[in-house]
């Protein structure tokens, strides 16, 4: 009886997979991999992130306060006397006469409340809707307006709301150089993967060429090229595509090497007798048994181009201030006292490693996931 | 052999044709050129210069030549060991970079070892004792190397050497032996601070490779010859070193070509952080005062070193492996 309800049981998820589309198939496997959904799942965070950088942010990034420069992050005490009541205590500041350093004090006499979803200062949602509302503020206090979640910088910008915007602008590096890689790479690979003799030769010989170079000597010769009178906008762009540059050839690899093992498969040869047009046989039956390695691929692609950039402008050669960025923050943790001194300042590192973390692990996932051949 | 050995030379030097060119046009990118950025210290420090003497110094350097007659000069020059003045330095570049560039190879070779030392005995342990918990601890050891870039871990070991030691890891000599002589004494004090920018380069590398060997030696070890020759009661290690571990190897020598562009890729950018006495910061401070015959020479060189280690690898790996040998011939 148990056997049979089994066997019945057995035949019907059977029957599931075999009618399951691919993307199904692909979302099965992928689920199994705990690593990879978690992965997955920090993934989707920094990118709602990079969206509503404006309401994470619990002020202007750019406002500097002089007698706040360097400030410590502030801890908030969630309750009050057992009671649920978030406030920051008040902030007391001194010069210390030996050192000569700004010191500062909290004045645990002084309850600032802390709320969510608070009016402060009005932004624009995602560019467009006007807005007030943050995530976190102060909002019926006198004098203290500000919260500093990671501390201040040395011209006491808020570090919390400056790495929220620089979620945004690392991120979208990340995912316009992957985009830019990605046309080249399909573009180049296809042809010299469809094509072949001749034109495939010259086509790996140049990205042979290109992978044996070492990038970051020659990225930052060509970012230092760039005028120093660019706008912000117009230097992103460029560090972008500096950055695609070298990116596209991994890409090109896997689209060539799929097409050339697909060309040989049998569904693409009986397209063929079938006596479908070449163009066809590219898009209707060759580029869906893609789309998913190079969905993985691209997303393998993308951390390496958040570190490119981080580690050109961390050198002063990508983008530049006013421009804000992980690279930028990064900036002002490049030497030892800096770090010794300051360590909330290398906040942003721990960004750059989780978002490179993350993709990678879900990189790998979707790969896995996309392989119809693995286990 | 031969043949191979002759194409791949060939092949080598057709790159480094092709970088220097792409050096080149690294010089010629920012707006203006040597001179203009010249005459304007000149004028900055109060020299008044004619048009004349432009003219004059325009000659003597051949800029107002068309430019692919310019780089014909370049060339010329570097072949006869004359790279240029540096502006801001006001020094024949070749002054500048020679000592660098040797710390410059020693600090990528220590990573190189580092690399292997590690990888190679890791790597067979992960293979051998496959799902033990030391094979999950350096898997997992092994993708934050890979995930985190060499200049962030230079901070984190900066930061942690000088919060919990107290000690301040950069540089790579002590105080004492910067400007000193070479002597053993140099060398000795060298060595004991190599280590650091060692572990931080070789990072990455030694997780691709303990990844990639592990690979290896488990597609190896399936083989029935190792399986024999366990049955014929060979011990395990005996088993494991004598065959499958040269089989593996192959790949290490053959991932020297991926590995050394990215190396010293790396050691450019640690070496800032480091703030160690290679050529990394000396192309960096070139770069931000866009002294740009200096940083072109360098990109030149560091491509052109890259170059020869990744074809040392390729002949090694012919040296090593019969197979591809034999493909060659076919």
């Amino acid at each position: 009886m148990s056997a049979e309800a089994k066997g019945t049981g057995e035949a019907a998820r059977e029957e599931r997979v075999l009618v399951a589309s691919q993307w199904r198939l692909i979302w099965w496997r992928f689920r199994r991999h705990r690593l990879a959904v978690v992965a997955g799942i920090v993934v989707l965070l920094l990118l709602l992130t990079a969206v509503f950088s404006d309401f994470l942010a619990t002020g202007d990034p750019r406002a500097s306060r002089a007698v706040r420069r360097h400030l410590p992050p502030q801890s908030i005490s969630w309750f009050d006397g057992g009671r649920w009541s978030p406030h920051v205590y008040g902030i007391r500041s001194r010069i210390d006469t030996e050192t000569l350093q700004r010191v500062y004090d909290a004045d645990p006499a002084e309850k600032i409340p802390v709320r969510f979803f608070a009016k402060g200062e009005p932004y624009r949602l995602l560019g467009l809707i006007p807005a007030g509302r943050r995530l976190l503020g102060i909002e019926d206090h006198p004098t203290r307006t500000h919260i500093y979640l990671l501390g201040t910088d040395k011209l006491g910008r808020d570090l919390w709301s400056r790495l929220m915007y620089g979620t945004r602008i690392s991120m979208s590096i990340g995912m316009v150089g992957v985009m830019v890689s990605l046309f080249l790479g399909v573009a180049f690979g296809g042809i010299s993967g469809y094509y072949g003799g001749a034109v495939d030769t010259v086509i790996q010989r140049v990205i042979e060429f290109l992978r044996g170079i070492p990038t970051i000597p020659l990225w930052m010769g060509l970012a230092a090229a760039l005028p120093r009178d660019w706008s912000i906008i117009r230097i992103y762009f460029a560090v972008t595509i500096i950055i695609s540059l070298i990116a596209w050839t991994s890409m090109a690899r896997v689209v060539r090497g799929k097409f050339l093992s697909l060309r040989e498969e049998d569904f693409v040869a009986a397209a063929r007798l079938s006596g479908c047009s070449e163009m066809r046989i590219i898009f209707r039956h060759m580029a869906p048994a893609m789309t998913s390695h190079i969905i993985a691929a691209t997303t393998l692609a993308i951390p390496g181009m958040i570190v490119s950039e981080t580690a050109l402008s961390f050198l002063g050669l990508g983008l530049r201030p006013p421009a804000i960025s992980w690279g930028v923050l990064l900036q002002e943790a490049q030497n030892v006292q800096a770090i010794a001194m300051y360590p909330w300042l290398m906040t942003p590192a721990l960004a750059v490693i989780l978002a490179v973390l993350a993709f990678n692990f879900f990189g790998d996932g979707l790969r896995d996931a996309a392989d119809p051949y693995g286990k | 052999m031969l043949a191979y050995i002759f194409r791949r030379t060939l092949l080598a030097c057709g790159t480094v044709l092709a970088i220097s060119i792409v050096a080149f046009m690294i010089i010629q990118l920012p707006p203006g050129d040597y001179l203009t950025a010249y005459i304007a210290t000149l004028q900055a420090q109060g020299d008044v210069i004619s048009l004349e003497q432009i003219a004059a110094l325009r000659a003597q350097y051949g800029l107002d030549r068309p430019i692919h007659v310019q780089y014909g000069m370049w060339m010329w020059n570097m072949l006869h060991w004359d790279f240029g003045v540096s502006l801001a330095y006001n020094r024949p570049v070749s002054e500048l970079i020679g000592e660098r560039l040797l710390l410059t190879v020693v600090v990528t070779l220590a990573a190189v070892i580092f690399t292997w030392l590690l990888a190679i005995p890791i790597g067979v342990y992960s293979a051998v004792r496959q799902h033990s918990i030391g094979d999950y601890i350096f898997t997992f050891i092994g993708f934050i190397g890979i995930a985190v870039p060499g200049f962030l871990l230079a901070l984190v070991l900066m930061y942690g050497a000088y919060a919990w030691f107290g000690l301040s890891v950069d540089g790579l000599f002590s105080d004492e032996f910067i400007e000193a002589e070479w002597s053993m004494a140099r060398v000795r004090d060298l060595l004991s601070h190599l280590w650091v920018p060692a572990i931080v380069l070789g990072a990455a590398g030694t997780a691709q490779l303990i990844r990639i060997l592990r690979a290896n030696l488990l597609d190896e070890l399936r083989k029935p010859y190792v399986v024999a020759a366990r049955a014929r009661g060979l011990s395990l290690w005996r088993a494991v070193l004598k065959y499958p571990l040269r089989v593996a190897l192959n790949p290490l020598v053959s991932t020297i070509g991926y590995i050394l562009p990215a190396l010293v890729s790396g050691s450019v950018i640690v070496s800032v952080v480091l703030n160690l006495p290679t050529v990394g910061p000396l192309l960096w401070r070139a770069l931000l005062s866009q002294d740009m015959y200096l940083a072109g020479t360098i990109v030149l060189l560091l491509s052109a070193l890259t170059v020869i280690g990744t074809l040392i690898s390729d002949i090694l790996l012919v040296l090593l492996d019969p197979r591809i040998r034999l493909e060659d011939r076919q």
